[in-house]
């Protein structure tokens, strides 16, 4: 009787779903406002963009990597220009100054900036794809919860949808090699991964973690199937890459390919610092420099500026050893190690979103000319974690707020300026009910109905319950600062000392972020190091 | 003990076999318990005079719905269990035994009422132990729970009313925000601009002459050219906005040189002050309703609460108009809501001053005096002492005008010479192609040649006071505050279709009380805003602004279909209706085509134009009709219920 009834229960449960419960709800709410964004500002990345649009369209194939008819060349691995490839056939038809090679240059009508802007929201599909894939097993609470902190991810809208770039679409193959990977099926997973690689060779940090997992979990176990396996997963992973390159193999271009997707001219940082370990460094060789001048040493300043962006061969440090392209390289599988002993030791499907992100954290953190845009990398991969544990949604409110913060700089101009930080605000909104909602289950409909009382008898409420998500005080303090960075940045900077030193608004985000973000990968490491009892 | 799961199921056998009975078996309820029921529940003065029960409204549904035997655990406790299978479920024993429940238990009884979108929960319960009555709790709790979740909602009202309102506040500013980044009126548009112009304008000569001659024609002030001719309260906010834009960009407002003055900066500015005044003016004022409106209801849930907030704080017609093709009327709009709180609240006093600010502001918010004037009337005549409730009344509405009109009621010419300013009866009956009576029996009846001006002006007059006058008498006899809200539609919407000089932006005015009623008339609200995003639509292609109508469309639609199962419940309409419906969406869609891609035939270069104008202006009579009916059928209701009252 009570089965049957229950049965019945169900049923009508899902009967009267509401189009709020499905992922498109989502999607669409975030693609009109994406919509009402097409004439904000964009970066030279739109150019960019649309340069490639131009060259792939308009040139054969053995050009593309040689042309240099503008500054912007062609710097990402083969897949994405064949993607932009297949972009130009309708950018063709919808205009086509916009793929002319000579003509279309900084070309800047309305036709190209709908087209492209609408080729981004378009392409999100695949992170709604990939995000669908990866929460399709949850209980509808976590999967709703992801569902915004993804979807409506404030720093995709400002990095893809305001600055302009392909992101969403990348991290949306990102999610779908992970949800493989949860799933158990890890040669689909290292497919898709490879694909990746061949869209953009910058989520190549996690290759390490890939492999080990890969050949631990999927490879391993008897010699006959881990090689029957290992040859499975390679032959995949080769195909992929000849598919992407062997053109340019076959062309002779392959040492062009290589030398434009890595550009290891163009120095340690970007012009503005990523929030990551090499801004302490340099804060830190500044410091001594001062340090030792007061202290009487002959100490010369260093030719190179950072804030300049590109860097020649002379050392930028005073007093600190030079970093080259190696050191970092070496920081960041230093940083891995811990990380890849515990995917050797225990390969667990369930663990490879935090271990992935982890690894893009490392990559970020210790990278070479590491863009503050990277840090979405770890940020949407980290979403999912978030909703495991209350510990978890605590480090993701923080770090998502400041990995959004530390993007501000990318949008300086006053039209952009409330926007950004509307955003932000609803984010941070958005993450508190979603995470107090989540953590406090079962006590849900006692507080709903007190408020009711509440609200008919006082009509004021208090909304914040003493029980539930709450973050801890240095958190809190933590934050708070940010507002008054900002402030300062903002208002104080320019009333008391005017235009001087006009870089130290921008240096203080990316010190005090920096902060944050590295409080927040000890706190991963610790975890990854810690699970190695359980 | 029985209790009682209905559930909307949308299985064929089932279906149909457990609708008979069902129905059968909710009319036995109605019949045994709807007077002592009602007799509970008349003591909300929201139910007095609209809504009988809520269970009524439900029952409506009953064609879908299928019963689940929830507790099979409790047969052991309770003394007695009956299966709501069996053909009369309510016994001679435990008639209206529903009726004995503590208040809080019926308040229990009706959240689960609301909760859900077909289904109803009874709880009967009598002579139930206390260990049976926890855990019936804990079992229904559980249950709403579910429910909650599957509401997609939970999250969003989990902490509170002022969490989700904070949210919905944030989240609409940013879409204002959004949509400011795109052209307004008029942009880069010589010689006369559009309306972002006329603003600057004002700011630049309020901030540059003396206050007497903000509305005389002189060497300094071209009346001709974008004169102010609206009321003193607008020229002070000019005024003060004037001062921000100087401190920031003196350029943009200097006498003289600024006119048609365009720049980054400038508009950037501009934007922020219409996005300032809403922030200030318009969300506190929806935040004072909200909570008046759902105090005074007694059925409201928080998910309800949140989908409200989001209707009003969202509306498309209001945020194009406002930040796309650059007006205030968030403030004016913003002062009314305001006064209707203030009414809902029973502060008539602060809803006097209110309102007048708002007359004030814009003088077209006198599409909602007849409301306020009949309701006010009525409540005062209602009291001990109406002479002198009108007074105060009076007094206030006259302090106030006297205080904004301060500085031109010294002399009897200065005060004229305004008051010209803000009639312009020498513009015409009507502009471009709106949506109201005279522009539309135009095509047949040629208003303009047929009669001279001040014939119009009497025959608009004597159209939309006789139009106005059924709703009046209906607040004047029996006031109340659903009907108030109703008044306020069915005043709007004579001015609308019937005054003199009627914009297309003027079907924001009836909007406002729609989107105010939104809860109780979600087919209404949704109707009137996709004509009235319809009617705007010539308008908003001159404005460029087609991607925010498209974006600001599909959110609408988008939250509305969002909203809470039981507001869902209510709206749904029969087949013909809905099939009606789809067709005019259908032809909606395709007329948008055409009209962006198609040009006009030479013949008939407003062809398409006085198309949208027929199609909207059908829809809007008929929700006229509608409205007023609606207005006068709570008059029965409350007739019925007080009949009752006498009875028992």
């Amino acid at each position: 009787m009570e089965e049957e009834s229950n049965q019945k229960l169900d049923v009508a449960l899902k009967c009267c779903h509401n189009p709020i419960s499905g992922i498109w709800w989502f999607f669409a709410i975030a693609a009109c406002v994406k919509l009402l964004l097409i004439p904000s500002y964009h970066s030279t990345d739109f150019e960019v963009h649309r340069h490639w649009l131009a060259i792939t369209n308009s040139l054969p194939l053995s050009q593309w990597y040689l042309d240099e008819t503008s500054p912007w060349t062609l710097d990402y691995p083969p897949f994405f220009a064949y993607f932009e490839r297949f972009l130009s056939i309708f950018a063709k038809l919808v205009d086509p100054q916009i793929v002319d090679l000579q003509k279309g240059l900084n070309y800047n009508s309305n036709t190209v900036i709908y087209f492209q802007r609408i080729t981004v929201i378009v392409s999100d599909l695949c992170l709604l794809y990939g995000v669908f894939r990866l929460t399709k097993n949850l209980d509808s609470k976590r999967r709703k919860s992801i569902w915004v902190l993804v979807i409506w991810s404030p720093m995709l809208m400002i990095v893809d949808h305001l600055h302009f770039q392909y992101n969403g679409f990348l991290l949306g193959i990102l999610l779908i090699s992970l949800s493989y990977l949860e799933e158990g099926n890890d040669l689909m997973g290292g497919f898709v991964f490879a694909v990746l690689l061949c869209f953009k060779h910058l989520f190549a940090v996690a290759a390490p973690v890939y492999f080990v997992y890969l050949l631990r979990h999927y490879c391993w176990g008897g010699i006959l199937r881990g090689f029957r396996r290992l040859s499975a997963m390679g032959t995949v992973v080769v195909a992929v890459f000849v598919a992407a390159f062997g053109p340019f193999v076959y062309y002779g271009q392959i040492q062009q390919v290589i030398s434009r997707m890595f550009p290891f001219g163009r120095g340690l940082c970007h012009a503005y610092w990523a929030p990551n370990f090499w801004v302490l460094y340099i804060i830190l060789d500044k410091g001594l420099a001062f340090f030792f001048r007061k202290l009487g040493f002959n100490i010369q300043t260093p030719a190179a500026s950072f804030t300049g962006g590109l860097v020649g061969d002379s050392s930028p440090f005073a007093v600190l050893p030079r970093i080259v392209p190696l050191t970092t390289f070496l920081m960041v599988l230093l940083a891995l190690c811990p990380c890849l002993v515990q995917v050797w030791r225990n390969p667990q499907p369930r663990k490879i979103t935090r271990w992935v992100a982890y690894a893009y954290m490392c990559g970020f953190l210790f990278g070479w000319h590491v863009h503050e845009k990277a840090s979405l990398h770890f940020v949407i991969p980290l979403a999912i974690v978030a909703v495991q544990s209350m510990d978890d949604a605590k480090h993701y409110f923080m770090l998502s707020i400041v990995c959004c913060y530390s993007l501000f700089p990318l949008l300086y101009e006053g039209q952009e300026y409330p926007i950004k930080v509307l955003l932000l605000l609803l984010h941070s909104i958005l993450m508190w009910l979603g995470f107090s909602a989540l953590f406090q289950s079962g006590r849900a409909v006692k507080t709903s109905s007190l408020k009711r009382k509440e609200l008919k008898t006082s009509s004021s409420s208090s909304a914040q319950g003493e029980e539930g998500f709450s973050i801890g005080l240095i958190e809190k303090c933590y934050l708070t600062g940010i507002i008054i960075v900002e402030i300062w940045g903002q208002f104080v900077h320019p009333l008391v000392l005017g235009d001087k030193f006009p870089f130290i608004p921008l240096m203080l985000i990316s010190i005090y972020s920096t902060i944050g973000v590295v409080y927040s990968w000890i706190w991963q490491l610790k975890w990854i190091v810690r699970s190695v009892g359980s | 003990m029985m209790i009682e799961v209905e559930d909307g199921i949308t299985d064929g056998v089932e279906r149909k076999e457990s609708r008979e009975e069902n129905l059968r078996q909710s009319k036995n309820v109605e019949s045994n318990t709807a007077p002592k029921r009602q007799n509970f529940l008349t003591a909300s003065p929201w139910l007095r005079s609209g809504k009988t029960t809520t269970t009524a409204a439900n029952d409506e549904h009953g064609d879908e719905a299928v019963k689940i035997n929830v507790p099979a655990q409790f047969v052991a406790e309770s003394e007695q269990y009956h299966n709501p299978r069996d053909s009369n479920p309510i016994s001679s024993e435990n008639e209206g035994s529903d009726v004995i429940l503590m208040e809080s238990e019926l308040r229990y009884a009706s959240d689960l009422d609301i909760s859900s979108r077909k289904r109803k929960i009874q709880i009967c319960c009598f002579s139930m132990s206390p260990i049976a009555q926890k855990e019936l709790r804990r079992k229904t709790k559980k249950f709403v729970e579910e429910e909650v979740e599957d509401d997609g909602w939970w999250w969003i009202v989990n902490n509170g009313i002022w969490a989700s309102f904070l949210c919905f506040a944030v989240f609409g500013l940013l879409v204002r925000l959004a949509v400011s980044v795109h052209p307004y009126s008029g942009a880069a548009n010589p010689p006369k601009y559009g309306d972002f112009e006329a603003q600057r304008h004002w700011m630049e000569i309020t901030l540059n002459l003396p206050i007497k001659d903000w509305y005389t024609n002189s060497t300094s002030n071209d009346l001709s050219y974008w004169g102010l001719d609206y009321p003193p309260l607008t020229a002070y906010q000019s005024y003060f906005h004037g001062l921000f834009l100087r401190f920031f960009h003196p350029d943009s407002v200097s006498l003289f040189t600024s006119r048609g003055h365009e720049s980054y900066l400038g508009k950037l500015l501009m934007r922020w002050t219409v996005l300032s005044s809403d922030a200030l003016v318009f969300f506190p004022s929806v935040l004072y309703f909200v909570f008046v409106y759902h105090t005074g209801r007694k059925s409201s849930r928080k998910t309800e609460i949140a989908w409200h907030i989001a209707m009003v704080l969202l509306n498309p017609c209001l945020i194009l108009i406002d930040h796309g093709h650059f007006q205030y009327n968030c403030i004016s709009l913003g002062l009314t809501v305001g006064a209707v709180a203030a009414i809902l609240s029973n502060s008539d006093l602060i809803a006097c001053f209110l309102f007048s600010l708002a007359l004030n502001h814009k003088q077209m918010s006198a599409y909602f005096a007849p409301a306020f004037f009949s309701h006010l009337l009525g409540k005062c005549l209602k009291r001990s002492n109406p002479l002198l409730e009108v007074l105060k009344l009076g007094f206030v509405v006259v302090g106030t005008f006297s205080l904004i009109w301060w500085p031109y009621i010294h002399s009897m010419e200065a005060f004229l010479q305004v008051l010209s300013r803000l009639a312009p009866f020498e513009r015409g009956l009507y502009e471009d192609y709106v949506a109201n009576f005279w522009c539309t029996t135009s095509v047949i009846i040629k208003w303009k040649r047929l009669f001279t001006t001040p014939t119009l002006k009497l025959l608009s007059f004597g159209a939309t006071i006789s139009t106005c006058l059924p709703s009046m008498i209906q607040q004047i006899w029996a006031p109340s505050k659903r009907g108030f809200l109703y008044g306020l539609l069915n005043s709007a919407f004579s001015f609308y279709l019937f005054s003199f000089q009627v914009h297309e932006k003027s079907i924001l005015l009836p909007l406002l009380p729609a989107s105010l009623l939104a809860i109780e008339e979600p087919f209404l609200y949704n109707w009137i805003t996709l004509n009235a995003l319809f009617s705007m639509f010539p308008l908003l292609v001159r404005d460029k602004l087609v991607i925010p109508y498209i974006a600001l469309l599909g959110l609408f639609s988008l939250l509305y279909y969002a909203s809470p199962n039981q507001i869902r419940g209510t709206k749904e309409t029969k087949t013909l209706e809905s099939s009606l419906k789809a067709l005019f969406l259908v032809c909606a869609l395709i007329f948008h085509i055409v009209y962006l891609t198609l040009p006009a035939p030479n013949r008939y270069p407003y062809l398409f134009e006085a198309l949208v104008m027929l199609l909207c202006f059908s829809q809007f009579v008929s929700l006229a009709f509608y409205t007023n009916a609606q207005q006068w059928m709570l008059l029965k209701h409350s007739v019925l219920v007080d009949k009752e009252k006498k009875l028992l």
